[in-house]
């Protein structure tokens, strides 16, 4: 505790020197995505060998923006993934959290068995049962405008519903839960609380740093959704952007427009992180599981 | 089946708004898949047809769905699974046998006129029928500078008097010997897929191989015979002599560097030719495939138009692809995206490709040259197959064993398929 | 599992289960029929000669899929005598032997090895050569290139991230802008990615290339690292850590944040040094998310797939071929969706069996 001033500083310009060039590492691919944005075609292809690929020189404008936009509805499918990412993640957030708070606090038959069989599809990779999930959507009933339908295709149900409940988030969940006191579930019971009571309001206001954990994790996956969308939703009023990011794969690639759509497109996310990061933080204060 | 009363009840509930809105006439509605999603020109023009065809009768009307082309075979097979395919789609080329065969499409009932002077890699034909009719096609061709051919003394080839592999072969050592280029010629294998299949594949047939013998059909002894040993070590010789650059070219290099003089040559589609014109102008030449033995070739069949099996409304989808066939409308897509128009009506028309026109020669070739790749339902898995063996023996691989490899697992697949039939 | 807080004897048991399977029952349903359905589907197809695309009937072939994707052969050859009956070499130098071709291609003698491939040999007694052959040699490739990738980016990453996690939990002034960009690769979707490090890996001129090129004055050769077979699966390997990296030291800073600050406290008062503050406080805090960040990355690893389709699609000479680009490629690329389904299944019982050993080695020692 009693450390003097000098190597108090000589160790925080060692840390910042460390995370500053640990920083350049992680930084620089996405600096030649953006730098990238701004060049013609021509010059970001010849750039893209030297330093220059970095460096926002030569002809610089915002003319691949301007031509993304017109080749893509960008805003759209912006707007689709986002709609489609955000309701699949609080949908699960709920979802996945109960099973998991039941999973660890309560005892009910089946219980061991079911926890394994759910961990166990975490290693089903989703591309083998693409066609099979296919299969069944297709063959499920819907009620909307149009009165009683057959088959979810071409929607944003069939985006959302299927991904609401995976592995990965019960387990991320799951494992929050096994190292939270017990006494505080037992506590509550002594009160009378009922176990959803206690769910709600003892164990989820202690649950900030997973719940953050999962909705970013949760938001990647469905925001990169790519190869479900293509089999699935079959209109641009429905497509999200990943698959318009093959917009741009024409005979000849447009690159310029790519890397605009491309920062466009990581805006969001950014932004999303952040403002959990945020949060994150402050659940973490206003716990205080850690001070 | 249920899917059934679905959509007949939908029908019926659109006729009853339709008859409401207009009591005169009920409009019928035609879906449309297309794989040019992200190509603004090619999207005004398709809406353009469709308006005009819209506009022109009552009894129909095509409303149109753009795909990006990377994802658009997946999204027609998964809407084929849940048998939901639109009225009218597009189909590539090579592709349209497997689907006429495993009955996503139906025979066009067009009238024989409406075809009768078009380029033969524009119709799609199956089991004698006419499946797929294309607007246009697209032609390859050896981009090259006049200047650096005659600098080095190389024969510039015609299409009367193609280069032969030997004098191919001279010229890419003598390019290489002026060091004046980091590669002689630039293949694109950078391109993965299909590109391998559509234009190396008819070298190997100008040889006197194939993928596969397609009337047996068998791939063995035609892919890993004579013919298709001495392209398979010609074609590792390249490599190893550092001819060309190898499967891990960057993309980036691929579409700059014979601009950038990197390459002396490059063997490249007709869609790439106006950068190349625009940066070399009357010293850009496109010179025909050379003759490896069998007469030179190159690949054929672009995107088509076809109707899907499950339509009830074949006779409007038939309707609208010959009101698309007009040349007017071809001429407007060549001028439009480059293509090779389907009729001499309508390259007359068009500023590229008429008397004259820079890119006059890619009609020529593909009236003279353009040869289809094998008509079976098995291109698919072949064409992967060849992608596969051709990479592996750039890499250094075996040539006999890497086509063996490819000629059993095609075989293997016709199995599996009960040869397609 | 550790012990219930409601043993099943104890008066509140019933509503204990009652409220359990209430709260399980919509996650367990939605997974009952969008994942479990489906794989069983997948599962009954690997057992078929189903096609993604035909109009023949599907038959049962019982276990034919797997059979092709397992079969294994050996042979045992010895050197060619030359007239004198001295063993022959190759222009090379090395000792030549039989073409395999005349072995295992439509050879009557060897039936069971028709149509076999070699997948590696080894050198035995004497000048004699055993061959061990496959009847699916890319899919061998593929499982070995997957292990690989699993052993070597699993341990990697997670140790690069918890170091990540431990600078980036200081309370130091302007962290978050740190913590933000050690993220970002996180947020870009891993075809991005690989399209961007394409450029990076490029052979003559890329950017790598170029970087070692100024850092060594000249000396280093430019290499062409998705190009050649003993590069590429590296360098798809360290691309792959410096992406998902980011990720894990979130969920590693989220375990860091559960370990109570009394602790660290205690640790300073009793003049910890800092390795033993880690050694005693910091990592027997972490030991559920060091176990989740272990099963999260090989799981993962194991599904290595979209940075092999944009990067190298299998290439060079397979050296880069993984498990599930197999099943795509099956499925998909050769409509073969009965071959694809039976290399998913075998990959599942396959991760299922080191996970169950994962979880063994692991478990909470009572």
């Amino acid at each position: 505790m009693s450390r003097s001033l000098m190597p108090s500083l000589a160790a925080k310009a060692l840390n910042y020197t460390l995370l500053t060039w640990i920083a350049l590492v992680f930084i620089f691919p996405i600096v030649f995505m953006v730098v990238s944005s701004l060049k013609p075609d021509l010059q970001l292809l010849q750039d893209a060998s030297s330093v220059r690929a970095f460096l926002p020189v030569g002809d610089i404008s915002f003319d691949n923006y301007r031509a993304a936009f017109q080749r893509v509805p960008i805003g759209h499918f912006i707007f689709n993934s986002v709609m489609v990412t955000a309701i699949t993640m609080v949908l699960s957030l709920a979802v996945c959290s109960m099973a998991a708070f039941a999973f660890v606090f309560l005892e009910f038959p089946g219980k061991s068995v079911l926890l394994a069989v759910v961990l166990a599809t975490f290693i089903v990779p989703f591309e083998s049962i693409a066609i099979p999930l296919l299969l069944v959507v297709n063959n499920l009933p819907w009620i909307g405008d149009q009165g009683l339908t057959v088959g979810w295709l071409n929607s944003y149900h069939v985006q959302i519903i299927p991904f609401i409940s995976d592995a990965l988030t019960i387990f991320l969940f799951v494992q929050y839960f096994r190292d939270l006191p017990r006494e505080l579930v037992e506590a509550a019971r002594v009160d009378g609380a009922g176990y959803f009571q206690i769910y709600r309001r003892v164990i989820l206001p202690l649950a900030g740093p997973v719940f953050a954990t999962a909705a970013i994790l949760k938001f990647l996956a469905m925001y990169n959704q790519y190869l479900w969308p293509v089999m699935a939703a079959q209109s641009e009023d429905y497509r999200p952007i990943m698959v318009g990011l093959q917009y741009f794969f024409q005979l000849n690639i447009a690159w310029g427009e790519m890397m605009a759509y491309l920062t466009v497109i990581t805006v969001p996310v950014l932004l999303f992180y952040l403002s959990l990061q945020r949060a994150f933080i402050a659940s973490i204060a206003s716990t205080g599981v850690k001070g | 089946m249920t899917f059934r009363h679905t959509v007949s009840r939908r029908l019926v509930l659109a006729g009853l708004a339709a008859c409401a809105a207009s009591a005169s006439y009920a409009q019928t509605t035609l879906s449309m898949w297309y794989h040019g999603a992200g190509n603004p020109t090619e999207k005004d023009l398709m809406a353009g047809i469709i308006k005009d065809f819209n506009g022109s009768q009552k009894q129909w009307k095509v409303e149109l769905q753009q795909f990006p082309q990377e994802a658009y075979n997946t999204s027609v097979v998964a809407a084929a699974v849940a048998g939901k395919l639109p009225d009218i789609l597009d189909v590539d080329g090579p592709v349209m046998p497997n689907w006429a065969w495993s009955k996503y499409l139906q025979p066009l009932t067009l009238p024989p006129a409406a075809i009768s002077k078009f380029l033969p890699g524009t119709i799609g034909k199956y089991n004698g029928k006419v499946y797929s009719v294309g607007l246009w096609d697209a032609a390859c061709a050896m981009f090259a500078r006049k200047s650096v051919l005659q600098a080095n003394n190389i024969r510039i080839p015609t299409l009367d008097k193609p280069w032969t592999k030997a004098e191919f072969d001279a010229a890419l050592v003598t390019l290489q010997k002026s060091g004046k280029f980091q590669y002689p010629i630039d293949l694109g294998l950078a391109w993965k897929g299909e590109w391998y299949s559509y234009a190396f594949g008819p070298f190997l047939q100008s040889t006197g191989g194939d993928l596969l013998n397609a009337s047996v059909p068998k791939a063995n002894g035609t892919l890993n015979g004579k013919a298709g040993l001495e392209f398979g070590n010609w074609w590792q010789s390249l490599f190893t002599r550092k001819l060309t650059p190898g499967t891990s070219q960057d993309g980036a290099d691929r579409e700059t560097g014979f601009l950038d003089g990197k390459y002396a040559l490059q063997w490249n589609g007709n869609w790439a030719a106006l950068p190349a014109l625009k940066k070399f102008g009357d010293d850009l030449v496109f010179l025909p495939a050379p003759d490896f033995g069998k007469g030179p070739k190159i690949g054929a069949a672009s995107w088509q138009f076809g109707v899907s099996a499950s339509t009830k409304n074949a006779q409007g989808a038939n309707a609208f692809i010959a009101f698309a066939l007009k040349d007017k409308y071809l001429a407007a897509f060549s001028d439009g995206i480059g293509l090779v128009p389907s009729t001499p009506e309508a390259a007359a028309m068009t500023k590229n490709y008429a008397k004259g026109g820079p890119m006059e020669v890619f009609f020529a070739l593909s009236a003279k040259q353009a040869t289809l790749r094998a008509s079976t339902p098995g291109y698919a898995a072949a064409s992967g197959e060849f992608e596969k063996a051709l990479s592996d023996i750039a890499n250094g691989g075996k040539v006999a064993d890497a086509l063996d490899n490819a000629a059993d697992a095609i075989d293997a697949d016709l199995k599996k398929n009960n040869n397609y039939r | 599992m550790s012990a219930p807080i409601t043993s099943t004897t104890a008066p509140g048991a019933a509503r204990a289960r009652r409220s359990g399977l209430l709260m399980v029952s919509p996650a367990m349903l939605l997974m009952a029929l969008f994942l479990i359905l489906p794989f069983l589907l997948a599962f009954a197809m690997s057992f078929t000669n189903q096609r993604l695309v035909s109009p023949n009937p599907t038959q049962y072939v019982g276990l034919d899929n797997y059979r092709q994707i397992l079969g294994l052969g050996v042979l045992t050859l010895q050197p060619e005598k030359d007239a004198q009956g001295q063993v022959a070499h190759e222009a090379d130098g090395s000792v030549q032997y039989p073409s395999l071709r005349t072995y295992t291609r439509d050879n009557p003698d060897y039936p069971h090895l028709n149509r076999m491939r070699e997948w590696f040999h080894v050198g035995w007694t004497g000048d004699s050569r055993v061959y061990v052959l496959a009847s699916d040699v890319i899919f061998m490739k593929a499982l070995v290139n997957t292990v690989q990738f699993v052993v070597v980016v699993a341990p990697v990453q997670a140790f690069f991230a918890l170091l990540l996690a431990l600078l980036i939990n200081q309370p130091l002034r302007g962290i978050n802008i740190y913590r933000t960009i050690f993220f970002m690769p996180v947020v870009i979707s891993m075809v991005v990615v690989a399209f961007l490090w394409r450029f990076i890996y490029a052979g003559d001129t890329g950017l790598l290339n170029s970087l070692l090129g100024h850092l060594t004055f000249g000396a280093f050769k430019p290499v062409d690292w998705l190009g050649q077979p003993g590069t590429a699966l590296w360098a798809i390997m360290a691309m792959s850590v410096w992406q998902g990296v980011g990720f894990h030291m979130i969920v590693w800073l989220s375990g860091l944040q559960t370990i109570s600050a009394s602790l660290y406290e205690a640790a300073a008062l009793e003049g910890a040094s800092r390795w033993q503050v880690f050694r005693y406080v910091t990592w027997p805090g972490l030991r559920n998310t060091a176990i989740l960040v272990m099963v999260v990355i090989t799981m993962q690893a194991f599904t290595l797939y979209p940075q092999i389709d944009v990067m190298t699609r299998g290439g060079p000479l397979d050296s880069t071929q993984s498990l599930v680009f197999q099943a795509v490629q099956r499925g998909y690329g050769k409509q073969d969706i009965a071959g694809g389904s039976a290399i998913s299944v075998f990959l599942f019982l396959f991760v299922l069996a080191i996970s169950l050993g994962q979880r063994y080695l692991t478990r909470e020692k009572k």
